[in-house]
C-alpha cells in the first residue's frame, strides 16, 4: 500500500519532538492494515496533537479542546464501518475526562491514541493530567501538589477493553497501532513521548528513560479480560431492532354533545403523586370526545413526590388562546396543598362556580357552589381521587358527561388499569 | 399531545435520525420522545454524559451525513455555547431546542420563560449570526421543527427552537388534517463531476454544498479558522471573505423564512409585538379589544432571529405605538427600539413563572 501522508502538508513539528516518529508510524499502520483514506477518519484535539489530521489524505475532523471523542462517537454511530481514529494529548484527556470515561464504559469501535508528552506543548509547558510532581513546568509549583493520573489504570476501572502502553520511540509503534484498530471495541494506546519545545528544556527525559520507566508500569493484559465484552454500536443496534415501532400520534374521533355549552374552564388542586397530570389529561380527551378544543397547563415542584401539583384544563368549542385560567367554571379541590397555593384566589369566585371538594380538604370561604364528597368513606385512595372526581364532574353533567369520560379512559389506557378505572368511575357516588 | 413531544414528532418527519441530549426539566420529554421513535426507525438516541457530549455526539453525526437534533434548557445551552460556535463557524447542520426556564443559572426547572432569547444570538464566540424560531403552541411545535430542520440543511448552519416550559410542557388538541405540512429539504451535494471544495459556495448561493465524512469524496471538517479546502489559514483576505459570507448567508435571506401572524387593524393606533408563548394571551387581546371597538394590531413573531426587519417595519408602518411584551425583563424589546427609533415602543414584561395574561397586556394597551 502507498502512504496516507499528504505531500502537500508536511509535519510542522519542533526539530527532535516524538509527534514525527508518530506520525510515520501511524502511516505505517494504515499501510499495514490495506486502509484506504476514505476508509479512515482521524479526529483531532487541541494542542500539537491536533494537528495531526492535515498530515494525511484521510477523512479529517477537528474541533475543540478534549471533545475529540464525542465527535468520534456520532460519526462511528452514523458510519458504522469507518474506522475512526482519535489523537489528543495528555491535555485533552484531562480536560475532556468525563468523555474518555464514557468511551471506555460504552466501548464503541474508537481507537484512541493519546500523544502523552507530560505538558501542555502549544501554550508554554503548563502541566497536565500526567506530569509527574517532580517536574518543572510552565505552572510553578503548582504539578508539585496534584497527583498524576495513570491513563491505563484509569482507562481499565472505567471499562476499557483494550488498555495499552507504549513509547513513540518503540520499534513496534505501529504495531501497536494497528494491533488497537484491529480491536473490535474502544481501545486506548498511551503512547509516551517527548516535547523538545517545552518540556525538555527543563526536564531530562530521553527514549531510554521512557523506556526504563515503563517497564517499572505495571503489566497489561489485553484484552483486559474482565472488560471485553460486545462492541456498542452493533449491540445498540441489535437492541434497537428489537424495539417496537410507535403507533402514530393517536386520533379521537369527536362523537359525542357536550352537556354544556361554551368554554369551561376546569382547575385541579391536588398533590404530587395524586395522578392530577393524568386526570387533565384524561379530561382533555374527554373534550376531544365532543370535538371541543383542549389545553392543559401544569404547575408543580421539581420534586417528584412532594409538594402541589395543579392543572389548569379548558375546553372550548373556538381555538384557547391563554392557557392560564383567570376565572374557573369548576374547581377541583382535592389537597390541602394545592388549595393553599391558590388560597388568594377562592374569596372571588361567585355562586355560579362548583367546587367538587374532597372533604378532607379545607376550602377558604367564598360564594361559590361547595360540593363535598367524602371519598374515604367510599374507600377511594388519593391517588385515584382526581379520577374519581372527574367521575363525579361527569356524572354531575358538568363540563363532560360519564360517555366522554369512559371513551377517553379507553384511549388513554389499556388492560388492567382500563378495568380499573372504568369501575372507578362507575362506582363513586356523587352524593355525600 | 404536548409541545415537547410535537417537536419530536416534527423531527422525525422531517428525517431527523440522530439526537442525542442530557436529561434537564423542562426538555427532557423531548429525549423521551426521540427514544421511543427514533431505534425502531434504525436512527439512534443517545444520552450524552453532559450536554457538551450530546451537541458533540450530533456534530459527529451531522458530519457523517444524519439529520440531528439536540434538545435541553437554559442551563444546557450555556453548555452548549462552544459547539455552537463550531457549528455556525464550521457550517454543521444542527437543530437546537431550548425548552426555556427561568433564570438565571439554574433558577426555576418547572417555570417558565423566555429567558435565552438574546443568548441564543450572541451565546457563540465570534458573534455571528443564528436562526431562532419561536413556536407559539403544540403545532408550531410541529411545523416549526419541521422548517428549522429546511433551513438547518439548506444554509448548512444550527437552528434554534425557543421553546418554553410552558409550550413545550403544555399539552393540547392538533387537528394534522388541516395542516399543511412543509415540503423537506435535504442538504445539497455537488453536481456530478464538480470537484467538491468543502467551504466554497457554489455561484449564486452562500451556502457550500456538503459530502459526509465516511463517503467516497475524502472530507475535512475543522472548528479552527479554515480556508475554502478546509485548511488552516492566515491569509486575512480569505478569512474576511469566509466570515462575510457566514455572516451574509442567513441575514439576507429571512425574508424568505420570516414565519410570522399579522392582524392589523385599520383604526388602530397600537400594535401588539410579541412571540412564544405570550402570543396566545396577546390574540386574546387583540379579540377583546376588537369586540370592544377599540381595536389594537397584532404581530407575532416566530422567527427571531436574524431580525426581519423588513416585516417588523412594514407592521408598523400605519402606527406610532408599539407595546412589545415578553417573558422576561427586556429582551427582544431591544431590537425594536433599535429597527424603529422614530416610534414610541413601550414594553411589558414578566420574570417570575408566571405566565403574562391577557389582562395585564389590556392595562397596557389601555394607559396611554
Amino acid at each position: 500500500m502507498s502512504s496516507l501522508l499528504n505531500s502537500s502538508r508536511p509535519p510542522v513539528f519542533c526539530p527532535g519532538c516524538s509527534h514525527d516518529r508518530m506520525t510515520r508510524a501511524l502511516d505505517q499502520a494504515f499501510s499495514n492494515l490495506g486502509l484506504k483514506g476514505e476508509e479512515i477518519v482521524i479526529v483531532t484535539d487541541i494542542g500539537c496533537s491536533g494537528l495531526f489530521d492535515t498530515f494525511f489524505n484521510t477523512h479529517a475532523f477537528h474541533g475543540l479542546h478534549g471533545r475529540a471523542l464525542t465527535y468520534a462517537t456520532g460519526l462511528k454511530l452514523a458510519r458504522p464501518e469507518l474506522n475512526v481514529l482519535v489523537t489528543m494529548g495528555d491535555g485533552g484527556l484531562g480536560i475532556g475526562g468525563a468523555h474518555v470515561l464514557s468511551a471506555c464504559r460504552r466501548n464503541l469501535d474508537i481507537t484512541l491514541l493519546v500523544l502523552n508528552n507530560f505538558n501542555f506543548g502549544m501554550t508554554g509547558g503548563q502541566f497536565s493530567a500526567t506530569t509527574p510532581i517532580t517536574a518543572h513546568v510552565g505552572s510553578g509549583f503548582l504539578n508539585r501538589i496534584e497527583h498524576p493520573l495513570d491513563v491505563c489504570r484509569m482507562a481499565g476501572s472505567a471499562g476499557a477493553a483494550y488498555v495499552q502502553r507504549c513509547s513513540s520511540y518503540a520499534k513496534n509503534l505501529s504495531e501497536e497501532i494497528e494491533n488497537a484498530v484491529r480491536f473490535q471495541g474502544f481501545s486506548i494506546l498511551d503512547i509516551w513521548g517527548i516535547c523538545p519545545g517545552r518540556y525538555t528544556r527543563r526536564n531530562r527525559l530521553t527514549p531510554e528513560i521512557i523506556e526504563e520507566s515503563l517497564a517499572r508500569m505495571p503489566s497489561l493484559e489485553n484484552p483486559v479480560p474482565e472488560n471485553l465484552r460486545k462492541e456498542y454500536g452493533r449491540h445498540y443496534r441489535d437492541l434497537a431492532g428489537e424495539q417496537a415501532p410507535v403507533s402514530p400520534p393517536k386520533k379521537i374521533k369527536a362523537q359525542f354533545e357536550p352537556p354544556e355549552s361554551g368554554r369551561k374552564d376546569v382547575l385541579i388542586l391536588g398533590s404530587a403523586g395524586q395522578r392530577i397530570i393524568t386526570a387533565g389529561e384524561i379530561l382533555c380527551m374527554a373534550g376531544l370526545t365532543a370535538g371541543l378544543q383542549a389545553t392543559q397547563k401544569n404547575e408543580y415542584n421539581i420534586t417528584v413526590l412532594r409538594g402541589h401539583s395543579i392543572t389548569e384544563v379548558i375546553l372550548s368549542p373556538f381555538k384557547i388562546g391563554y392557557t392560564g385560567i383567570e376565572y374557573p367554571d369548576v374547581v377541583l379541590a382535592l389537597s390541602q396543598e394545592g388549595v393553599d397555593r391558590k388560597k388568594s384566589f377562592f374569596n372571588a369566585l361567585n355562586e355560579n362556580v362548583l367546587i367538587i371538594q374532597d372533604s378532607e380538604v379545607t376550602v377558604p370561604p367564598g360564594k361559590a357552589r361547595i360540593h363535598p364528597i367524602d371519598f374515604k368513606s367510599q374507600k377511594i385512595k388519593l391517588p385515584d381521587r382526581a379520577l374519581a372526581a372527574l367521575s363525579v364532574l361527569a356524572k354531575m353533567n358538568r363540563v363532560i358527561h360519564l360517555e366522554m369520560l369512559k371513551r377517553a379512559l379507553e384511549s388513554r389506557f389499556k388492560g388492567k388499569i382500563l378495568a380499573s378505572s372504568l369501575e372507578l368511575a362507575d362506582r363513586v357516588k356523587i352524593g355525600i | 399531545m404536548e409541545g415537547n413531544e410535537a417537536v419530536a414528532w416534527g423531527a422525525v418527519a422531517s428525517g431527523c435520525r440522530f439526537f442525542a441530549g442530557y436529561p434537564i426539566t423542562p426538555a427532557t420529554s423531548i429525549f423521551h420522545t426521540m427514544l421511543k421513535l427514533l431505534p425502531p426507525l434504525g436512527g439512534v438516541c443517545l444520552q450524552g454524559e453532559d450536554e457538551i457530549a450530546s451537541i458533540g455526539y450530533c456534530l459527529g453525526a451531522s458530519m457523517g451525513g444524519l439529520k440531528v437534533m439536540t434538545a435541553t434548557s437554559g442551563p444546557g445551552i450555556s453548555l452548549y455555547s462552544e459547539h455552537i460556535s463550531f457549528a455556525i463557524g464550521s457550517e454543521i447542520p444542527i437543530v437546537i431546542v431550548d425548552v426555556q426556564r427561568l433564570g438565571p443559572s439554574t433558577g426555576s426547572a418547572t417555570r417558565g420563560a423566555d429567558s435565552d432569547i438574546q443568548f441564543l444570538r450572541w451565546g457563540n464566540s465570534g458573534g455571528l449570526p443564528a436562526i431562532v424560531l419561536a413556536p407559539v403552541d403544540v403545532l408550531d411545535c410541529y411545523l416549526l421543527t419541521i422548517q428549522a430542520f429546511n433551513l438547518a440543511e439548506a444554509f448548512r448552519c444550527p437552528v434554534f427552537i425557543a421553546s418554553n416550559k410552558e409550550i413545550g410542557m403544555t399539552r393540547e388538541n392538533m387537528n394534522m388534517d388541516a395542516v399543511e405540512v412543509p415540503k423537506i429539504i435535504e442538504r445539497a451535494a455537488p453536481p456530478a463531476g464538480e470537484p467538491f471544495v468543502p467551504f466554497e459556495a457554489p455561484s449564486g448561493s452562500k451556502t457550500p454544498y456538503f459530502l459526509p465524512i465516511g463517503g467516497d469524496v475524502i472530507v475535512r471538517q475543522t472548528s479552527s479558522t479554515h480556508g475554502t479546502d478546509g485548511y488552516i489559514t492566515t491569509d486575512s483576505d480569505e478569512i474576511a471573505r469566509i466570515l462575510d459570507r457566514l455572516k451574509t448567508k442567513v441575514v439576507s435571506q429571512v425574508d424568505r423564512f420570516s414565519f410570522h401572524e399579522s392582524y392589523l387593524e385599520e383604526d388602530a393606533d397600537t400594535l401588539l409585538l410579541t412571540y412564544g408563548i405570550t402570543a396566545r394571551a396577546a390574540r386574546d387581546v387583540y379579540r377583546l379589544q376588537k369586540s370592544a371597538g377599540r381595536p389594537v394590531s397584532l404581530l407575532i413573531l416566530k422567527t427571531l432571529w436574524p431580525v426581519p426587519e423588513k416585516l417588523i417595519r412594514k407592521n408598523a408602518e400605519h402606527v406610532q405605538r408599539i407595546i412589545v411584551a415578553e417573558m422576561n425583563l427586556g429582551q427582544y424589546v431591544r431590537e425594536i427600539e433599535r429597527i424603529l427609533p422614530n416610534k414610541t415602543i413601550e414594553f411589558f414584561g414578566q420574570m417570575d413563572g408566571r405566565l403574562i395574561s391577557p389582562r395585564q397586556i389590556q392595562e397596557v394597551v389601555a394607559h396611554v
